[in-house]
């Protein structure tokens, strides 16, 4: 888009030239180009999996780029780790917040950083006196000497951009800091923000959430597909061309399909809502409605974090609802746990495959089992019959092309994308009636990454419903029937595939409301 | 492609013998040094290995060590550490004693209430620390340990206070009533080896019958495999540390049996002391498969059993204790280390083998 437009005096805060890092098969960021005036807030937007994180881990001496150049106030630098980072000037406030809850806010912001006298004992004044300034440069109120276990989540943020700013940061990056926050906290730490910047720090802030973006920030850096793709000012774009850049414009169409979408409602989600794993903060699900009929593929675009994990949870009876209800062909599941909720047809593939989808050391055989002890064709009585269960293994091998020497093989020695198609291979395998699919293709190359719409989209045509959870709008397009948008917990829209257009998808998904009707 | 299981059981077997070896080096190192003849040791001490008394008496040590490493292996499968078997063993023994010799009944069914006693609170004592970590959270391995405690301090209390019987007179030893003939486990041979024995086999093959053959034991090494993954597939992670616990404890109560009813048919002070602490070792050495057990327990009970035989060539026959722990952290080590090589090498082979399908293709 349009180039830095400001004259600028003196060097820049932060400068990334050419900045390349790839990871065994994967390239990660590639000919990054970014300019952090000093004295601003400066937005890096792009969607999950842009390189927003490899670039910032990049920033803050993580790990090391493969090529480029970075410079930090006009001198160029190279870290080793983050030590050397924060010896610069650099701090990172990180998305989770890496607080000790019995301790206090001052031992919890020198933790690592102790002021000692000559004997080695902790001054604890000197500490506090120190605290104290900062916190009065911040505007924040509370008192330093309590425990952090009782902090609300917006004042833990705060304690954890204290401790960076005693460690002496004068550039403080930001990784999606408002993810849990509510509208009221946003606002506060947007004031503390700006306070900083009037201060003289620079602030390089993380985030998917145009609003946010639009009204707090000095400039923006858009990243899509591991590079920097735009650098603007909110004064020259509008929330959608950047909600455009942000996703890209080139989108398939959705493909026609042959098949009707059936008329028995399989999956029925109403007037749910879950509560947020952490202790006050905002709801993770507010009454979520969703209607899943037999041959139908009901996406879930958004943004990772919105709701959608909490979502695959509850409806699997691995996570308590605070009210509403959920049913499989009609019948409540309130009283079922998960593996009754298996029985009934319930099929899923977990967002993360190493965390939740695989046993990494077992062979793949074992893989293959895992979840379907109860199938009568592989197992006797309390026994397992281990030829079948190997004979069906490599069936499952076969018909989705997994690439191993045999079904013997640990599932850590394969690919990401062969892990991936097991994983799939072993949740169509029972036959299932609803399938929760939760990123079917993250990570896996485009070959096998076909293969799985291909099996997706077959199946759907044998009457599965699918509930499609994607942040890939490519798949999403291409593959539902309707797509629903999830943002902050809520379902923000519903959109029909064939009208749908990028900018829309853009806006709702960064939690934007489209004014004109469609 | 079956040679890559035949692979996997040489790797492990390999590193095991590997960690012995490194022991006995370590070892004779020691031997070097308090100024005694590693090769004269070594040779009295395996030099016996051909003596049938030798070989009784070596089979009858394995006997508790089996059942102990049974137990303790069967914690791991589930990434549980029971450290208490110790305790749950000693519990079970008094409770044991004490039911045993209250009651009369048909010889063989005797044994059977015994045994089913011995499990009984062995499982109950198990089932403290079960119920720790699943309600409140308590990491196993601390509870085991503590409760080791009470169980010591506890039994050691109740048998004084309450069991114990009055003893003819000029004898020191205090024990309690003695247990009638018809609870009294046979031996095999006379004085030598108990008939304990073959329910320590019985035992390793119901426990590899269970862990490897069945769902159920599927599920529990699911769980300690990956508890995330074993989760979404509706194992109830809880559920399973409570079960696994409960039969964790339950074979720990049967650990002191052989030295029960199998030779001195009363409870006293230090009866089969340290036999649960021993079973950790055994489980180490033998990777926590039955096969790896048997084997290791079998050269425990050997090391035991021969030790005397070095005090009469004035070596001091710690050295065998000093080695069981050497051998101990070897294994750990080492396993550690092949393992990482190990799946290096499977990746390779496995990346390998598919470029040359490519290619072929």
């Amino acid at each position: 888009m349009s180039e830095n437009s400001e004259s600028h005096s003196g060097p820049s805060a932060v400068e990334l030239h050419g900045i390349s890092k790839s990871f065994p098969g994967v390239i990660a960021n590639y000919s990054i180009e970014l300019m952090v005036r000093p004295g601003t807030i400066h937005a890096i937007v792009g969607e999950n999996g842009a390189g927003k994180s490899t670039l910032m881990k990049t920033l803050y001496g993580m790990h090391q780029p493969d090529e480029g150049t970075i410079t930090v106030n006009g001198k160029q630098v190279q870290f080793k780790t983050p030590t050397e980072a924060i010896a610069a000037g650099i701090g990172m406030v990180h998305q989770h917040f890496m607080l000790a809850d019995n301790l206090t806010i001052i031992e919890n912001i020198i933790l690592g950083a102790e002021p000692t006298d000559n004997r080695g004992r902790i001054n604890f004044g000197a500490a506090r006196e120190r605290i104290e300034a900062l916190m009065t440069s911040l505007g924040a109120t509370f008192d330093p000497g309590t425990n952090v276990s009782e902090l609300g989540v917006g004042q833990r943020q705060r304690v954890e951009i204290l401790k960076v700013l005693y460690r002496g940061a004068k550039i403080l990056i930001l990784d999606e800091p408002t993810a849990v926050l509510v509208p009221q906290e946003v606002e506060e730490l947007f004031e503390t923000l700006q306070r900083l910047v009037l201060d003289g720090s620079t602030v390089i802030f993380i985030s998917h959430k145009l609003d946010e973006v639009l009204t707090y920030c000095d400039e923006i850096t858009v990243m899509r597909q591991g590079t920097t793709v735009a650098h603007t000012t909110p004064a020259q774009v509008d929330r959608r061309t950047l909600a455009q850049l942000m996703v890209g414009s080139d989108l398939p169409d959705p493909s026609g399909r042959e098949t009707k979408v059936g008329e028995d409602i399989r999956l029925q989600v109403s007037g749910l809502n879950v509560a947020s794993e952490i202790p006050g903060a905002k709801l993770a699900l507010q009454d979520i409605n969703i209607n899943v009929h037999s041959g139908e593929i009901v996406g879930i675009a958004g943004v990772e974090g919105n709701g959608q994990f909490e979502l695959c949870e509850a409806i699997l009876g691995l996570r308590p609802k605070l009210s509403g209800t959920i049913s499989v062909g009609g019948s409540e599941l309130s009283g079922s746990d998960t593996r009754t909720r298996r029985e009934m047809g319930l099929s899923y593939i977990a967002f993360d495959r190493h965390r939740e989808g695989l046993l990494l050391d077992s062979p793949l055989w074992e893989n293959t089992f895992l979840g379907r002890e109860e199938n009568a064709t592989l197992t006797v009585g309390p026994f397992m019959k281990n030829r079948s269960i190997e004979a069906d293994s490599r069936v499952i091998i076969e018909r989705f092309g997994v690439l191993t020497p045999s079904e013997q093989v640990p599932a850590f020695a394969l690919s990401g994308g062969n892990q991936q198609k097991l994983v799939v291979g072993r949740e169509m395998a029972s036959n299932p009636k609803i399938l929760l699919a939760a990123h079917p293709t993250r990570g896996v190359d485009v070959g096998a990454q076909s293969a799985i719409w291909d099996e997706l989209r077959n199946a759907r045509d044998r009457g599965l419903a699918v509930l499609l959870i994607s942040a890939d709008l490519e798949e999403l397009i291409g593959l539902s029937d309707r797509i629903l948008v999830m943002f902050d917990g809520h379902i923000t829209a519903e959109l029909d595939p064939v009208t749908a257009t990028p900018e829309m998808l853009g806006t709702y998904m960064t939690g934007g409301e489209i004014v004109t009707s469609l | 492609m079956k040679n890559q299981r035949l692979q996997r059981v040489l790797v492990t077997s390999a590193s095991s013998l590997l960690a012995v070896f490194v022991a006995l080096c370590i070892c004779a190192v020691i031997l070097l040094i308090t100024g005694k003849d590693p090769i004269q040791a070594y040779s009295t001490l395996f030099g016996a290995a051909g003596d049938i008394k030798v070989l009784q008496g070596t089979l009858n040590r394995a006997t508790p060590l089996m059942i102990s490493a049974a137990a303790v292996a069967i914690g791991f499968k589930m990434n549980l550490f029971n450290i208490g078997v110790e305790g749950q063993m000693r519990v079970a023994l008094l409770a044991t004693a004490v039911a045993g010799a209250a009651i009369d009944l048909p010889a063989p069914l005797h044994i059977l209430f015994c045994l089913v006693v011995a499990m009984a609170t062995g499982a109950i004592w198990a089932a403290f620390a079960g119920w720790l970590k699943v309600k409140r959270g308590v990491n196993e391995v601390i509870s085991t340990i503590m409760l080791n405690f009470v169980a010591l301090s506890l039994v050691a209390w109740a048998f004084k206070s309450f069991f114990t019987a009055d003893t003819a007179p000029g004898v020191l030893l205090v024990k309690t009533k003695e247990l009638p003939p018809s609870a009294w486990f046979p031996d095999i041979v006379e004085r030598r080896l108990n008939g304990m024995f073959f329910i320590a086999i019985l035992v390793l093959v119901l426990f590899y019958v269970l862990v490897w053959k069945t769902k159920f034991g599927f599920q529990l090494r699911a769980s300690g495999a990956n508890p995330g993954a074993a989760r979404v597939t509706g194992v109830n992670p809880k559920r399973m540390v409570m079960i696994s616990m409960l039969m964790s404890g339950a074979l720990a109560g049967l650990v002191g049996m052989r030295a029960l009813l199998g030779d001195v048919h009363a409870y006293q002070n230090n009866l089969a002391e340290q036999q649960g602490f021993n079973g950790i070792a055994v489980s180490l050495l033998g990777r926590n498969h039955p096969l790896g057990i048997f084997i290791s327990a079998l050269l425990f009970g050997y090391l035991g059993e021969a030790s005397g035989r070095l005090q009469l060539e004035d070596i001091p026959k710690e050295i065998t204790t000093i080695m069981t722990g050497i051998i101990v952290l070897a294994v750990v080590i080492i396993n550690e280390a092949v393992k990482r090589w190990d799946d290096k090498r499977i990746q390779h082979k496995a990346a390998l083998a598919l470029a040359t399908r490519v290619v072929a293709e």
